[in-house]
């Protein structure tokens, strides 16, 4: 006997008030208790709408048109409140950091229960209980403050089971990690789904990070309609991906580059299920000793050196212990780590917003001790995360005219150089247009514009993809690249391991406030202790390599990149 | 993390260990006794009784020390107004006139008006360790517990202990967006005009307004997922229960409220003490 579905669409579509389009149209898709569904898709395909109408916020936060029909549990969503459904099916949103409404872990726990008017005494003992299920039960009286983005991530999920929910609904749960606490978090969902059976569904774009365990289905919006819906191997092995801009596995990507057809039956869904024949592992071995060696060529001299930096808060705490690095002119380089180990504090002291407590930052050979912010920004800029946290003015021009303008230059002068930033970041035709008319990444270029134009010798950016889809992270880091080959140094703070392989030549690692590497990221993410302290993980092409008979991983690693490189350029 | 000024403090203390309800109760009871009370002695030992609990409490001056600033400026102010709409006050009050100083008109500085304008600076003053050891030694949720709890509805005081919650965050943001416009070129010293004061003041707001609508967002949409807002109450995690430590406080709290009432119907024969007679 065929089961009920516990999430059933039938001809569902719907219209934000705002839009003039509708955001999902015409949704067919039935979900059975028990299974375990990733929702991917590009950045506007409409998966997190999706979201927000199975959880309720849609209509309860954000209004428009519903026509077809949702029936959650088998009954229809519009005869239900946002708080009904949400004891069906519980949502872990986004951004831990931002949804913790309690000042303790305990007391974010019991959140749901308070507005249940569970009594004290019950409270307490059913959150040991849940806190226990996700490993956090030694927290509970600590504040936000002192937890790491996956103690916070794990908090919430613990927050959301208390209701006994059927149904767990992950949004983007992997923003905001890094690789290692990302994982983490994968195997965290997966075990509750094996041992409480509940309904699993995850939206997420970052396909590998989450076929790291197994999946049942996946479904692909694009554009608002539903583009697939099968198991992973059938997906991978489709054109499904490349069409709608969901990234592959990196492992598929080198199977292709070697020219082996990737099938179903190679089930190369996921890493550890992958097959592959004699035939194919001697075409990756012969396609491997094909590539030729790509050494980008660097100059010697350093845009600038750090010597012996420490650094510690007015308490006293010493956060950065005697970091010594260069930064040669015209690189393009990453800094990597834990949070917390020390990456904006570096950047901090680069800029000039701290001081550092011991050592020396040369700047082309001279030491910039006494340089006063403002100075430094003319040589050193600095890209925040949040464009809406730069952008201050309504119009573009004005925006990255600011800083010019504060320097007292003249008209004519401030004119031409707001004209060949915007003109680098392809942002010209919207010389004209108020801030606000622009998307997210067109925003972040702005931010960048406005740097540029004080014509820096070094930009930092810190994370310059953090929640982009693959088509977007390949947009601005072609961009970042343009830059660069116009002669800007370019540092970037990340936790992309994707980036730092396909960006940049050389990383450098930071691990409770030491440099502990500064080596190329093909060394650096095929070296365990270094994966392990910065909590990055093992690339697949490692595994890949392994399973091929490779000795030489990191070279395997290299030639990747120096492949893809090739590819591009031709 | 620097912490703010509104964080609650993560020391240990007989005050910290009391229920919010208790100190908030207390506070009202202490506050209500200095109000009423126009007595001078009264109100010097209630003000030598709430430095020693802020002593035990452990806080530091340097916590209050910005706060007494603002407080004794505006008090300040205000016994200067005092003076120079009514000079006279103090004699309607006490009955009497004993002239210290002959200034011009009717600006006659009075003993009178001297003792009236001191005991109000004193009863006003006296509020604040008071108000500090409340804020200081209870953490934010239990501040919105114990709002709840005298009465206050839950969402207004949840919201309030959410500023609270999220003050350092705001203050982080603050801190990185004023870095950041520094770098612009954004100069802070204050040798500027009014104007462009204001426009550099706006280049910092306007984008953590911003961010700031963004946070509130998405915590909205987190509370509402986990039904907040769904009964007409709420139970309270963090609550504290009562001990035999709150009792004894309330009881203290109400035998100093009724010594100050005493003194003001037997010994006072009102709410003023008049030494002029």
């Amino acid at each position: 006997m065929k089961k009920e579905p516990i999430i059933a669409f039938r001809g569902f579509s719907f219209q934000y008030f705002s839009q003039s389009e509708p955001t999902l149209h015409d949704i067919n898709l039935e979900i059975n208790p028990g299974e375990k569904i990733m929702i991917a898709g590009p950045s506007g395909s409409g998966k997190s709408t999706l979201g927000h109408c199975l959880n309720g916020l849609i209509p309860f936060a954000y209004k428009g048109e519903i026509s077809g029909s949702l029936q959650v549990g088998g009954t229809e969503t519009r005869d239900m409140d946002i708080f009904t459904l949400s004891k069906t099916l519980g949502t872990v949103l986004q951004d831990a950091d931002g949804q913790f409404v309690g000042l303790t872990v305990g007391e974010d726990i019991a959140f749901s229960m308070e507005n249940d008017r569970i009594p004290q005494s019950e409270m307490k003992e059913r959150v040991r209980k849940v806190a226990k299920m996700v490993d956090m039960d030694r927290w509970l009286t600590n504040s936000p403050y002192e937890l790491s983005g996956g103690q916070k991530q794990r908090t919430e999920l613990a927050g959301v089971m208390i209701d006994d929910v059927d149904v767990l609904l992950f949004d983007e749960p992997l923003a905001n990690l890094d690789p290692a606490t990302g994982r983490q978090a994968i195997e965290i969902i997966d075990d509750i789904h094996r041992e409480s059976g509940k309904t699993i569904i995850i939206i997420e774009h970052r396909l590998e990070d989450v076929l790291h365990r197994p999946i049942d289905r996946i479904i692909v919006l694009d554009e608002g309609r539903i583009a697939a819906d099968m198991n992973p191997h059938e997906l991978i092995s489709s054109a499904i991906l490349k069409e709608t801009g969901i990234r592959e596995p990196l492992y598929v990507t080198a199977l292709k580059f070697a020219g082996v057809k990737v099938t179903p039956e190679m089930k190369p869904g996921h890493i550890t299920t992958l097959s592959i024949n004699d035939d194919e592992k001697e075409a990756v071995k012969l396609w491997y000793q094909s590539v030729e060696p790509d050494f980008p060529p660097i100059s010697n001299d350093n845009v600038l050196e750090l010597e012996g930096i420490s650094f510690s808060y007015d308490e006293g705490v010493e956060v950065l212990h005697d970091v010594s690095f260069g930064i040669r002119q015209g690189e393009m380089l990453s800094l990597v780590g834990m949070n917390g180990a020390g990456k904006s504090t570096i950047a901090k002291l680069m800029c000039g917003f701290e001081k550092e407590s011991k050592g020396r930052i040369l700047y082309m050979g001279d030491d910039i001790a006494d340089e006063s912010i403002k100075e430094r920004a003319e040589r050193i800029g600095y890209v925040m995360q949040n464009p809406n946290q730069m952008l201050s003015q309504p119009m573009i021009f004005d925006e990255v005219a600011l800083g010019l303008k504060l320097r007292n230059l003249p008209e004519e002068e401030i004119d031409i150089r707001v004209r060949k930033a915007l003109e680098i970041c392809g942002l010209l035709p919207f010389i004209k247009w108020p801030v606000s008319a622009l998307s997210y990444g067109q925003k972040k270029r702005v931010t960048i514009a406005a740097i540029l134009a004080l014509d820096p010798k070094l930009i930092i950016l810190d994370e310059p993809t953090a929640g982009q889809d693959y088509r977007h992270y390949t947009e601005i880091m072609e961009f970042l690249r343009t830059i660069n080959h116009s002669g800007v140094t370019v540092l970037m703070i990340t936790h992309d391991m994707h980036l730092m392989l396909e960006y940049t030549a050389r990383s450098l690692v930071v691990t409770d406030g030491r440099l502990i590497c500064d080596q190329p990221a093909s060394v650096v993410l095929t070296t365990q202790e270094v994966i392990e302290s910065a909590n990055l993980k093992e690339t697949s092409l490692f595994t890949l390599a392994q399973m091929v008979g490779i000795d030489d991983e990191t070279s395997f690693v290299q030639r990747f990149i120096d492949y893809e490189r090739q590819v591009e350029k031709k | 993390m620097r912490t703010g000024f509104f964080t609650a403090q993560k020391s240990d203390s007989p005050i910290h260990r009391l229920s919010g309800f208790t100190k908030l109760i207390c506070f009202l009871i202490l506050t209500g006794a200095v109000m009423y009370s126009y007595d001078l002695r009264v109100i010097l030992c209630v003000m030598v009784f709430s430095f020693i609990i802020l002593k035990i409490s452990k806080i530091r001056f340097s916590q209050i020390k910005l706060m007494v600033i603002y407080v004794v400026v505006f008090l300040a102010i205000n016994a200067i107004l005092t003076f120079l709409f009514s000079p006279g006050y103090g004699t309607e009050i006490y009955g009497t006139r004993h002239v210290l100083l002959k200034l011009f008109g009717r600006y006659d500085i009075t003993a009178e008006t001297l003792f009236f304008i001191a005991t109000k600076f004193m009863k006003y003053s006296s509020v604040i360790p008071l108000g500090m050891i409340f804020l200081l030694t209870t953490d934010p949720s239990e501040l919105a517990s114990s709002l709840n709890a005298v009465g206050v509805h839950y969402k207004i005081a949840f919201s309030f202990s959410l500023t609270l919650r999220y003050f350092p965050d705001i203050q982080r943001d603050y801190r990185d967006i004023s870095q950041a416009q520094q770098a612009r070129g954004l100069e802070m010293s204050g040798k500027a005009r009014m104007w462009d004061r204001f426009k550099r003041a706006l280049a910092i707001l306007l984008p953590l307004i911003l961010s700031t609508l963004d946070r509130i967002e998405t915590i909205t949409n987190a509370m509402d997922l986990r039904g907040f807002g769904k009964h007409r109450k709420r139970t309270w995690y963090s609550r504290k229960r009562m001990t035999r430590a709150d009792f004894i406080a309330l009881a203290v709290s109400l035998i100093i409220l009724s010594a100050t009432l005493l003194v003001a119907f037997f010994i006072n024969n009102g709410r003023f003490y008049n030494p002029f007679i």
